[in-house]
């Protein structure tokens, strides 16, 4: 098994595969009255957050107070952080006081990768800037698989802001190790075509959404990450919204199988409208309860062996 | 546990037609101690104990026609010794339709040695319900028991050297039934 989990081009098929059973068993345990395992007991998870986060701050707490580890929560406000501490400075701190793992989330492109170089313990990327989050793809394949039935083969069309989303990234990474085929579709402004070739050579791209549907197994919208945008990178929200969003009549052609994930939050309105995410065919509440699972899956692999 | 060289000297102590008398004896001593295995539920520990569990439900059908639900229960993460080893890959856990609770829950599992094994799954059978009593069928013991542990139903005693080591190959995972005892000092 691998020691740090900072991309999702560290796991080969044989270890993502693993991961992605090890999830199917836990979660059929957290079907259980007592959904507590005392795997983890006496290992410590620092949760170190530089950034804001609701569905994967509390996944990860969720995954590892059920295996019974130790928690430690670390949000940049309110800490030496706002003082003027350097990540160096904060991950020595936390060796120090023994941390098995860490699970960081940085806006910093690589920051998992330096805190790597610094920390004995694991380290689990939980988003680094605009770069990846690999137990996101990790959700979203064990997602795909359970719907499904398999990821070999399946035809998977990520569409928004491909430019500003470590979502998009581990998922392409991880997708097609797994040999599903990726369609990124998006305005030009937002799908550099060297980023995609960049991820993989199998890597599709499109400008036109509606071409695309017919053929997909799998729609992934990502959030419009206004945040992280400081040029126009198209006119009007509504324009977007009118091309690359997901509406009722869009949805309408896709295959009959077909699945549509949202890795959250959502802009209702703009990527997906309300009908559409709260349709049968929507797993975005789903995807939040496959994420416990495959976090407690990637924690128990990480650090229930011989350090 | 370091294992036994490929050529160490290796004794055949169950064939495949003992294997198959001792299933039906213990199938017939859990129908006897059970009176009638009302209540049972036979859970196997993975890997060797599901199929050996789903042998004993099946003679107990061909003997008195009764169904007695088999499940599987893996004790990966209840394990005392994950720390000494790489990370393990989780077995199955599959409890029958109906659960555990108030029945009487039988333990199945190949080899019985330190016990560790069958304390892990007492921890983990507490986690799933409350059976109203467990008891514990293993093909074969072979002593040094670590913990105050013993079975209920035992298919062969077999005195064994520590450095010894006992395999059981079953058709379902190994093509053959069989018990070998391989390893240890020539004398």
């Amino acid at each position: 098994m691998i020691k740090h989990l900072r991309s999702a081009a560290d796991l080969d098929a044989p270890t993502a595969t693993l991961i992605l059973d090890t999830a199917g068993e836990m979660a059929a345990l957290a079907g259980r009255e007592v959904k507590k395992l005392p795997t983890l007991r006496g290992r410590t998870v620092v949760n170190l957050f530089y950034e804001d986060s609701t569905r994967t701050r509390i996944s990860f707490e969720a995954a590892a107070k059920r295996l019974s580890a130790d928690v430690i929560n670390f949000s940049a406000k309110g800490s030496s952080v706002s003082k003027g501490e350097s990540l160096k400075d904060t991950a020595l701190t936390l060796q120090a006081m023994g941390a098995d793992a860490v699970v960081i989330r940085h806006p910093a492109s690589g920051a998992p990768h330096r805190l790597a170089q610094w920390v004995d313990g694991s380290v689990v990327n939980a988003g680094d800037g605009t770069h990846e989050h690999p137990t996101q793809a990790l959700l979203d394949a064990y997602t795909m698989r359970s719907r499904l039935g398999r990821l070999d083969g399946l035809k998977v069309a990520i569409v928004g802001d491909v430019l500003h989303s470590r979502v998009a990234r581990s998922n392409v990474l991880l997708l097609t190790t797994l040999g599903a085929q990726v369609t990124l579709v998006g305005p030009p402004t937002l799908i550099p075509l060297n980023v995609a070739a960049a991820l993989s050579p199998k890597t599709k791209v499109s400008y036109d959404l509606d071409s695309v549907l017919p053929d997909m197994d799998v729609v992934m919208m990502l959030r419009v990450q206004t945040e992280r945008m400081q040029d126009s990178y198209f006119p009007s929200a509504r324009e977007y919204s009118r091309r690359y969003g997901l509406d009722l009549a869009r949805m309408r052609k896709l295959p009959e199988h077909a699945i549509v994930m949202h890795p959250g939050p959502m802009n209702r309105g703009m990527e997906i409208t309300p009908e559409v995410a709260d349709s049968s065919r929507s797993t975005i509440v789903e995807q939040v309860a496959n994420g416990v699972s495959a976090r407690m899956a990637v924690l128990y692999l990480l650090l229930g062996g011989k350090a | 546990m370091a294992s036994p060289r490929a050529d160490a000297p290796s004794k055949i102590i169950l064939s495949a037609s003992d294997l198959h008398r001792v299933v039906d004896r213990i199938a017939h001593q859990i129908l006897e101690k059970t009176s009638g295995a009302t209540g049972t539920v036979l859970l196997g520990i993975p890997t060797r104990g599901v199929p050996l569990a789903r042998r004993l439900a099946a003679r107990i059908h061909a003997f008195e026609g009764i169904d007695v639900p088999v499940g599987s229960l893996d004790i990966t993460l209840y394990r005392d010794d994950l720390r000494l080893h790489a990370t393990r890959a989780l077995g199955k856990t599959e409890l029958p339709g109906g659960g555990i609770d108030g029945r009487r829950v039988v333990l199945v599992d190949d080899v019985l040695f330190s016990g560790r094994t069958v304390r892990a799954a007492l921890d983990a059978l507490n986690d799933e319900g409350r059976p109203s009593s467990v008891q514990l069928a293993v093909l074969v013991d072979r002593g040094h028991r670590q913990l105050p542990i013993r079975a209920d139903y035992v298919g062969k005693n077999i005195p064994t050297a520590l450095s010894e080591s006992v395999r059981v190959s079953l058709t379902e995972s190994d093509g053959l039934d069989e018990v070998k005892l391989t390893g240890g000092e020539e004398k």
